[in-house]
């Protein structure tokens, strides 16, 4: 889920917004944007699905506000997995180097 | 800024011939991945193995070879870090594990990539992997590279 709410650029720009610790209303992820009101909200509901974002109501407005925990667990796989690879390929280069 | 798959890249003093053999051959192979596979590797089909690298002898490691093309390619699909004897991997979509050499001034380039990790499932990492203190942190400035280049590329 996480990975599929990331590949998009328009959402990695909502999300670069939201991560900055502000929540933020609609009309503000808006401004500056070519995309619609409409499509920004189709948006944000993808990440908030996905548990990346999600909304508090203060007075009328939603705002949306990130969640960081779901990305972090994913940067922790991979970074796990990575350094599998880095031992892997260190033994490799030992072993035809030798 | 790619949060799907890991590319690693390697510089080998060796000719592309030993890093071939190193990697094409499963005894070779084995030696330096940690695993003792039960026969060699042929295009289509599964190599067993069992882990040799101390504290995981216990596991089996099963990859199924995609392509075998001499001292340029050589790839598997497996599964990442399948590590609990509980889970049934197999109904997981694999990641695909990419080799590539390309010979140099001095030896050989070895680009290795991996691929997929879109389709593990979350309950999977998150299992395996709980929290990762400033993980976030490098993301953010992975995404914010990532934007930054994209408009760029879009401006031009």
């Amino acid at each position: 889920m996480v990975f599929a709410a990331l590949g998009d650029e328009t959402r990695l720009v909502l999300v670069a917004k939201l991560s900055q610790g502000r929540p933020c209303s609609i009309a503000q992820l808006t401004e500056g944007s070519r995309l619609t009101r409409q499509a920004i909200t189709k948006h944000l509901k993808v990440l908030e699905d996905a548990g990346i974002v999600h909304s508090v109501h203060k007075g009328r407005e939603s705002l949306f506000e990130f969640d960081p925990e779901p990305m972090d667990e994913l940067r922790a796989y991979l970074d796990r997995v990575s350094a599998e690879w880095d031992q892997a390929l260190g033994r490799l280069k030992a072993f035809v180097e030798r | 800024m790619a949060m799907d798959r890991i590319d690693k890249q390697i510089e080998l003093k060796a000719p592309v011939s030993r890093v071939w053999r190193a990697i094409k051959d499963y005894r070779e192979f084995g030696e330096w991945f940690g695993v003792k596979f039960e026969s060699p590797f042929v295009a289509g089909k599964a190599a067993r193995g069992r882990i040799t690298y101390p504290g995981y002898e216990h596991l089996m490691l099963e990859a199924v070879v995609q392509k075998i093309e001499p001292e340029t390619l050589f790839s598997y699909t497996w599964h990442p870090y399948a590590i609990d004897t509980k889970v049934d991997y197999s109904k997981e979509t694999p990641t695909l594990v990419e080799f590539r050499l390309e010979k140099t001034a001095t030896g050989t380039l070895l680009r290795v990539s991996e691929s997929g990790f879109d389709k593990v499932p979350s309950a999977r990492r998150d299992e395996a992997f709980r929290k990762n203190e400033g993980g976030w942190e490098q993301q953010i400035k992975n995404i914010e590279k990532y934007v930054t280049q994209n408009a760029q590329a879009q401006g031009r």
